[in-house]
């Protein structure tokens, strides 16, 4: 069991395209700036990182420059292209010599064809915050037509993400590198919908402790299962649907609103509270905004591995002119919801 | 005429108002741009050589403008009415880079100050020992040491010798130049002392380690309590406004971000009719991060250490379901409850406060 639950990564690329960069910021803390000081990778770096308790994920952060990637090709290929769950291949937007990046991108290609066929393959396009932003669309659909036309014929489908350790977009993109690798995402998915039923949240999202990536929303669900239900035209709604058919529309009516990027945001926002309140040595057990126009937030544990946000709208409003007491009671109602739920998701986590 | 490029200050008569000077590329622009509009340090490299003096508006507690002066200009020449500026000013802040070669600067800033001084008595002079961040810990001290001793001589020199100078250590890439800032700010409040009597009250009164009130948009603190600044807590203490009002933000519905995503924050802190804005975060060792928006676009921002307050919140979450039931609230609950209560009567007072100084200014 230990044996499947561990899960090879491969992080590959030219040299200084920004691979330990990402992996700093990500699993190491790091801030954007603080990743000037890291020097080239010398072959490859492995680290071990546990994410919710007993996945465990090898990252394989393999040194770009052409002596060692000739190295992978040859002598250790097999003990490198071995077992791969996931490639994560990072392209330099700036790079001079793009035939050069994508030779080396085949090459991985034909190797993994040979020797884990099942891998996922992620590609992500970097350092876009030195593109234009009018043209960053523009070069991102250009280069991830190119790299779809060059793998086709080793049966592989690409998933691209324009990435810049300068903003969010980071998050977006190793979140659902991350979350294609969790095998029991349909209980997290079910338990959330139910959990939002009894709530009537606005939106309720789950991120991993230590990383602060997004595992989970009700948003997202509900995209999912209006994307299955249109595929099933329709026609049979199921019993889990039926009873909150009504309020997902009312919500993703809503969310189409909000902020399209808002969940690498709170990651983001997040990660930097967490830093910041790293200075008095120190972490946080939970967040209690009240919002200036009536939204309220919580952030709270949710288990071990586990933080849940939960966004609550307009609640008070209904409520202001007995005032003070009843908002203080209504935190603490939510806050024991929280403690409740915490049984079903840690149940959830250690049945793995 | 060339004296037309000097705004008059008269018109704001009852602003406080701060000078900011220094020769060129001292970094008196990246100063402003940083403290009032929230540019990111690395950005100010590419800043434009200030050919005219700019104003700042900047509404606090009480309203103040930084006006910031060209480096290259010489305010000696005749046709400048320099009298008038720097009669009318509260604070003259002289930016000394401290990567540069500095002589050229002290003579310059003696002249100034003596010129100032002879104008308006009454003004603060504050030196800005600037771009600290190259300098090694040890080289700091130094230069400040030769900074102060070689202006003292000067003055000296120029026969003024009760002219008292206050120093700072700053850098745009780290907390110290808010904290300067916050320093010279606070000199032009009038009421400071009272200010800082309630929040001294505020914090005997409900188990508070600090407590800040930050002008939000710009992370100066107006006033704290009497305890020592801890630099720590304050960078803690202004990120928490940063992650509150980001959170806050994204789920302000987009028909109304867009139209003022810029002021956004500036239309709803004069908006009074909108819910105040509070968090609260425990943090895992048993201490509380506490926010509330004050009036003004004021944050009061408190560090609560409170040794028990961790148990308490373990222990409410063992047996949460019988005290939920008794609709019986924690210990931590019922502290925070007496802050609340504090923090609101402090925010009574804050307001009468500012009403009658609106009233004294307008007669």
């Amino acid at each position: 069991m230990s044996q499947s639950s561990r899960k090879k990564l491969l992080l590959m690329g030219r040299s200084g395209s920004g691979k330990s960069s990402m992996r700093s910021i990500i699993f190491s803390n790091y801030s954007a700036f603080d990743t000037r000081r890291l020097g080239a990778t010398i072959d490859v770096e492995l680290s071990h990182l546990r994410f919710l308790g007993n996945m465990s994920l090898t990252l394989w952060d393999c040194g770009g420059q052409d002596v060692f990637m000739d190295n992978y090709f040859t002598n250790q290929k097999d003990h490198i292209f071995k077992m791969v769950q996931v490639l994560i291949h990072v392209f330099d937007v700036e790079s001079k010599s793009i035939n050069k990046d994508i030779e080396i991108f085949i090459k991985s290609l034909t190797n993994l064809q040979k020797y884990s066929p099942d891998a996922k393959i992620f590609v992500l396009l970097h350092k876009m915050d030195l593109v234009q932003i009018d043209k960053r669309q523009e070069l991102f659909n250009i280069m991830m037509e190119k790299l779809q036309k060059i793998s086709n014929p080793y049966q592989f489908k690409l998933i691209g993400f324009p990435t810049s350790i300068w903003d969010e977009s980071l998050y977006k993109a190793w979140s659902q590198i991350v979350c294609s690798l969790i095998p029991n995402i349909n209980l997290f998915n079910n338990n959330l919908i139910k959990f939002n039923s009894i709530l009537d949240a606005e939106e309720i999202i789950l991120f991993e402790k230590t990383t602060f990536l997004v595992i989970s929303s009700t948003a997202s669900i509900k995209q999912q299962q209006l994307q299955q239900q249109k595929l099933l035209n329709g026609g049979g709604t199921q019993n889990g649907q039926q009873q909150n058919g009504e309020q997902q529309e009312e919500t993703q009516d809503n969310s189409l609103d909000l902020d399209p990027k808002r969940f690498e945001k709170i990651s983001n926002i997040i990660k930097t509270y967490k830093q910041s309140i790293s200075k008095l040595r120190t972490n946080f057990n939970n967040l209690i905004i009240r919002g200036s126009n009536g939204t309220n937030f919580y952030i709270d544990i949710l288990t071990e591995n586990m933080f849940i946000m939960i966004i609550l709208k307009n609640k008070n409003e209904i409520e202001s002119d007995s005032g003070f007491k009843i908002n203080q009671n209504e935190e603490l109602l939510v806050l024991d919801n929280i403690r409740s739920a915490r049984k079903w998701f840690e149940k959830i986590e250690n049945s793995k | 005429m060339e004296a037309a490029i000097i705004p008059n200050p008269k018109s704001k008569d009852s602003n406080a108002q701060i000078l900011l000077m220094g020769l060129r590329r001292g970094g008196k622009s990246s100063i402003c741009k940083v403290v009032f509009h929230n540019m990111q340090p690395l950005d100010t490299l590419y800043l434009e050589s200030t050919t005219k003096p700019t104003n700042e508006q900047f509404s606090s507690l009480i309203d103040l403008s930084v006006m910031e002066l060209p480096g290259q200009l010489n305010y000696f020449e005749p046709n400048y009415d320099s009298e008038r500026l720097f009669s009318s000013v509260g604070a003259l802040v002289y930016v000394i880079d401290s990567q540069d070669e500095y002589l050229n600067a002290l003579t310059n800033l003696s002249m100034i100050i003596d010129f100032a001084y002879r104008v308006n008595p009454k003004i603060n002079i504050e030196v800005l020992i600037h771009k600290v961040d190259g300098l090694s810990e040890d080289y700091r001290m130094d230069a400040q040491q030769d900074i102060m001793q070689r202006t003292g001589d000067e003055l000296l020199d120029l026969g003024l010798e009760g002219v008292s100078v206050s120093f700072y250590l700053t850098s745009i890439f780290d907390h110290s130049i808010y904290e300067a800032f916050s320093r010279i700010v606070q000199r032009l409040i009038p009421d400071l002392p009272s200010l800082e009597h309630m929040l001294d009250n505020l914090v005997q009164h409900s188990n508070i380690d600090k407590v800040f009130l930050f002008d939000v948009n710009s992370k100066i603190y107006v006033a704290t309590d009497s305890s020592p600044v801890d630099i720590q807590t304050y960078e803690v203490c202004a990120e928490f406004i940063d992650i509150t009002i980001d959170l806050d933000d994204l789920y302000i519905e987009n028909e109304k971000k867009n139209p003022n995503k810029k002021n956004g924050r500036v239309v709803e802190d004069n908006n009074d009719e909108t819910k105040e804005l509070k968090s609260i975060s425990h943090l895992s060792n048993g201490s509380t991060l506490y926010l509330k928006q004050m009036i003004r676009g004021l944050a009061l921002v408190a560090l609560i250490r409170n040794e028990t307050f961790d148990n308490e919140y373990i222990d409410h979450s063992q047996d949460s379901n019988d005290n939920i039931a008794n609709t019986t609230i924690s210990d931590s609950e019922k502290s925070l409850t007496i802050i609340d209560y504090n923090v609101n009567l402090f925010k009574e007072s804050l307001m009468k406060m500012w009403s009658s100084y609106k009233y004294s200014n307008n007669i």
